[in-house]
């Protein structure tokens, strides 16, 4: 087109030329006769028609235009969607490396976990034991069955003795993940040796933090508790294992074993449920569905088979593995993402709120467009570029601030929110924030544009001076947007409220206990696979150990008081509570001359510590004693149990004297000698959970807590208590020192998470949602100037006017809390469960939020109120 | 520019139908040739020619080619299509139509009583 028409006007000037004028001239006069071309280019491509993208290009172009015209305008659009779009983004990354992506192994569908169920007492995920694995792996189900064993080691031979992430599994375990090692070899799946396999596969961090990146590791030795192992492969650097927290998907030694032989039972017994849990690989031919049909056959099956084993019943439940690691987090990530599209939608009613204010200043424009022939669909297609331009320009802004803000963002997500991929900003993360970014684009755009098409020409052509026409309908549509917002920012108002109430209470429950100046230290002991070799064998070569470093770790300066448990004694501690370590946390147990099947469960929180722990935590004894320095390894075994415990145990007697043991052949009686008050040290939201607490002394633990109380500095004691404990045993590694104030406060880490997030949405939309009314009401009271003038020149006292406007603001903002009200009350039931304390139509909540939600629509009316009373009848008769 | 017929709407559809009916042209030719063949008395606003032009080869009436002009540059030549020649001929009959009822009408006398 360009082309032709520059040879028409050279034509021209060359025929000008020719009747005697001057060159220059000539292109100068053929250039006026011809007119603008661009004029007759744009009409062109209009009478080409259907040419899409020139008439986007062209839309484009004057949209750009407009919105440069009126930057204040544009600013506040684009940061409105940027904020909507940005937020979005962000909890989509989230839920997109939690959620949606699979799980990084080939084939994930077929991954499955097991979990152990005993129905006759309720008891839920008891594990495996050896022969059942041995069932399972042989029932043509699976591919593979891999019991997983999580647990701590000590790594002897650098410099400082480390605790390393060690998880036992069978030999079946890479082949079942179906991943391989980027050095060297995996265990060799169909390995059935007694006892642990000398081989270690080592993850990629071990081998670069502990070995130097050595390219020559293979073959080589590593002494774990004694034990030597040679390093037979390196995964990858991307290679986690799966896990919900942190410490089970950095697992950094892998060593396998077939569950029997020495260290362990040369003939595990069927009931004797000690591998955690369990993972597998379903046959590819296999849905869950029908792999659990078949499985509930077989352990029918085997309960036939061995009744005696199983007197409370048998279940293997299938769970698809992604749906175990993910666990409740599903449910808030899905809260978090709801909460942030409320946010978008709000803020995409906002802008929507912007442009038709903005539609009534541009009427004439429009009109006078139409009225040059510029067709209604042609006018839509021009305000819908426009909103779409300003989303696309939110949205990069959007995702602009998300990179700058990425590690800040990621560094905001607790630990213990179970990652399957890294969170990172991915192709399928860009994707959703473009498509986020044109749905709202056109969301907020429609309005407004279909608006413009149904101007009344000669209303909006004849009206002056004013800027506004058709104002009836375009204020109808903008006091319904504004419902809309603050029903919806309520509505997250409420959640945020609701969260809030029960993280305040959760934070000011009565623990029960003191953690006030207490530091928890760990240290772990060695169990070698030869028990022979094991200086802490039992239980009386380890309680001098013990009862010394009491002694010296008291001598410390600044310390008043410590005392020693396993570390399931930790208060509050969620670091390891998952993850199942070995003789640890739940206690199976019978009661003496009760029948095991009787309607309680017979599983219980225990741990083991010396006598002055409930000193130290300040847990009021209720009846009999504490332990004493005479019990030891030689006396009768003791117990104190909590009030729990007691009411549900021994309802109506007296529990001490009474016996119980744990549910093994050869485990010994245990005497109940006091009952302790209850405390929350298993769980801040459940007061009454039964516990038994055991002597430290007469049962020995490995994995040990060295509980400190004082003014006390806690990198600086960790130093003072690792020299004291490597000064009896110097391979002893200690870590972990943490104030149990921080202990409670990382327990509340998902919660606080969560709430702080919706919290922070719930603000956002409220602060978008007062711009909103704000907007509205200075846009009515602009609009009735006239009418103001007019009242007040009549004798109307300004607090009416004051009145007229405030009611007109409230009306609005009342609506809008109904209806925001009864959308919360069916929200509300949606988070039940996350919430604590509160019931989920808590009134006192609804009423606060609500209140504050009317005093602040009041403000925001008042302003614009305020200057519709300062109107100068004068001025307003004058300008009309 | 006082001398130059302005055109009645839909009119330049007609001529430039016309001026291409006689053979292959440029644009620029399209505008010599009306002019020509009216003696000068019709012209066209230069820039409006290019508008119809298209709308013309979008309706299937012309169809457009690059070709070599005279002085060997590349133009667009502009070709009368079978639809095109139908068109022109009801056109052209239409405004005969037309202009012959106007005529009798301007030539009809006041009647006598």
């Amino acid at each position: 087109m360009e082309e032709e028409l520059r040879f028409h006007i050279e034509h021209r000037a060359n025929d000008l030329q020719r009747s005697g004028i001057d060159r220059a001239e000539a292109e100068r006069r053929a250039r006026i006769e011809f007119g603008s071309p661009e004029r007759f280019k744009e009409e062109c491509r209009e009478a080409l028609g259907g040419n899409l993208v020139d008439t986007l290009i062209t839309d484009l172009r004057f949209a750009a235009r407009i919105l440069r015209k009126s930057p204040g305008f544009t600013v506040v659009a684009v940061l409105t969607i940027a904020l909507g779009i940005g937020a979005t983004t962000a909890i989509f990354s989230v839920v997109d490396a939690t959620l949606l992506e699979p799980l990084p192994y080939p084939h994930p569908e077929q991954l499955v976990s097991l979990r152990n169920d005993l129905p006759g007492v309720g008891a839920q995920d008891v594990g495996l034991s050896q022969p059942e694995w041995q069932d399972l792996q042989r029932s043509g189900i699976f591919e593979f069955v891999s019991p997983t064993w999580f647990d701590e080691n000590n790594l002897t031979g650098s410099s400082q003795p480390a605790r390393v992430r060690l998880l036992i599994v069978a030999p079946n375990y890479f082949a079942l993940l179906g991943v391989q090692p980027q050095m060297g070899r995996a265990f060799n799946p169909e390995d059935r040796s007694p006892g642990i396999i000398p081989e270690v596969v080592i993850s990629d961090a071990l081998w670069k933090r502990a070995f130097g990146s050595d390219p020559n590791i293979l073959g080589k030795s590593v002494r774990m508790d004694t034990d030597l192992y040679q390093i037979v492969g390196v995964m990858p650097a991307r290679f986690d294992a799966p896990g919900r927290m942190a410490e089970e998907r950095n697992v950094e030694i892998f060593a396998a074993t077939s569950f029997y032989g020495a260290p362990m039972s040369d003939h595990p017994p069927r009931n004797r449920r000690s591998m955690p849990t369990a993972i597998a690989r379903l046959k590819p031919e296999l849905t869950i569905a029908a792999a659990q049909k078949r499985l509930d056959g077989l352990s029918a099956s085997l309960q036939k088979q061995f009744p005696g084993d199983y007197p409370n019943g048998w279940h293997v439940q299938l769970v698809p593995l992604k749906e175990r690691l993910i666990g409740n987090v599903r449910q808030s990530l899905i809260l978090l993402f709801a909460a942030v599209g409320l946010v978008l939608l709000i803020a995409c009613v906002n802008v929507a709120n912007l442009l038709l204010a903005r539609a009534s200043t541009r009427g004439r424009e429009m009109a006078i467009r139409q009225a040059l022939g510029a067709g209604r669909r042609r006018l839509t297609r021009q305000l819908l570029t426009e909103s779409l331009l300003l989303s696309l320009l939110g949205g990069m802004a959007g995702i602009a601030f998300l990179f700058l803000a990425q590690d800040f963002l990621v560094r905001l997500v607790p630990d213990g929110l179970p990652r399957l991929n890294e969170i990172s900003i991915s192709w399928s993360v860009l994707l959703f924030a473009l498509t986020a970014s044109v749905v709202s684009g056109v969301l907020f755009g429609l309005a407004p544009a279909l608006q413009a098409g149904r101007i009344d020409l000669n209303h909006a052509l004849k009206q002056e001076g004013r800027a506004s026409t058709g104002s009836g309908e375009r204020a109808r549509t903008r006091r319904g947007l504004v419902i809309t917002e603050f029903a919806l920012s309520l509505v997250l108002m409420i959640t945020a409220g609701l969260l809030l109430r029960s993280f305040w209470d959760l934070l000011n429950v009565q623990l029960g206990f003191t953690p006030q100046n207490v530091i928890s230290v760990r240290t772990r002991l060695p169990e070698p696979n030869d028990p022979k070799v094991d200086k802490y064998a039992a239980a009386s070569q380890e309680a001098p150990f013990i009862r010394e470093l009491i002694h010296r770790c008291a001598m410390l300066s600044g310390v008043e008081e410590v005392a020693i448990g396993d570390t399931a004694s930790i208060p509050l501690d969620e670091s390891l509570r998952d993850l199942k370590l070995i003789s640890e946390g739940q206690f199976f147990f019978t009661v003496e001359g009760r029948d095991v099947q009787g309607d309680h469960s017979t599983v219980v929180e225990r741990s083991s510590v010396s006598p002055n722990y409930f000193h130290l935590l300040a847990i009021p004894l209720l009846r009999g004693r504490f332990f004493n320095d005479s019990d030891s390894d030689n006396t009768p075994r003791v117990a104190l149990i909590n009030q729990a415990m007691a009411q549900s145990y021994w309802p109506n007697e007296d529990p001490l004297g009474k016996r119980f043991k744990a549910a093994k052949a050869d485990a010994p009686w245990i005497t109940v000698v006091g009952v302790i008050a209850n405390a929350r040290t298993q769980s801040l939201a459940q007061a009454d959970l039964p516990q038994i607490y055991l002597d430290l002394y007469q049962t020995g633990a490995k994995r040990l807590a060295i509980l400190l109380r004082g003014h006390l500095h806690a990198a600086a004691i960790a130093d003072a208590v690792r020299e004291q404990v490597q000064s009896l045993d110097p391979t002893l590694p200690v870590s972990g020192a943490q104030t149990l104030n921080e202990t409670v406060s990382a327990s509340l880490a998902q919660r606080r998470f969560l709430m702080e997030i919706v919290a922070l949405f719930a603000l956002t939309a409220l602060l978008l949602a007062t711009l909103g009314i704000y907007g509205v009401i200075s846009f009515l009271v602009s609009e009735r100037t006239h009418e103001i003038g007019i009242r007040l020149a009549l004798g109307a006292a300004r607090a009416s006017i004051l009145n007229l406007i405030l009611r007109q603001g409230l009306r609005l903002a009342l609506t809008g809390a109904v209806v925001g009200l009864l959308a919360a009350l069916i929200v509300s039931r949606f988070i039940a469960t996350r919430l604590y304390g509160v019931r989920p139509a808590d009134p006192l909540t609804f009423a606060a939020v609500a209140i504050l939600f009317l005093f602040v629509a009041l403000v925001a009316c008042y302003i614009p109120a305020r200057r519709a009373t300062k109107v100068d009848p004068m001025v307003a008769l004058r300008e009309a | 520019m006082s001398d130059e017929a302005e055109l009645l709407p839909g009119t330049l559809d007609l001529l430039i139908l016309k001026a291409v009916s006689l053979g292959p042209l440029h644009g620029y030719g399209v505008l010599l040739r009306i002019g020509q063949i009216s003696g000068q008395t019709l012209l066209i606003e230069q820039g409006a020619l290019y508008p119809a032009l298209f709308r013309l080869v979008r309706q299937g009436l012309l169809k457009a080619e690059w070709d070599k002009s005279d002085n060997n540059r590349r133009a667009k030549y502009y070709e009368l299509t079978r639809k095109g020649r139908k068109r022109l001929q009801e056109e052209t009959d239409w405004w005969n139509r037309l202009a012959a009822a106007v005529a009798t009408v301007l030539a009809a006398e006041p009647e006598k009583a």
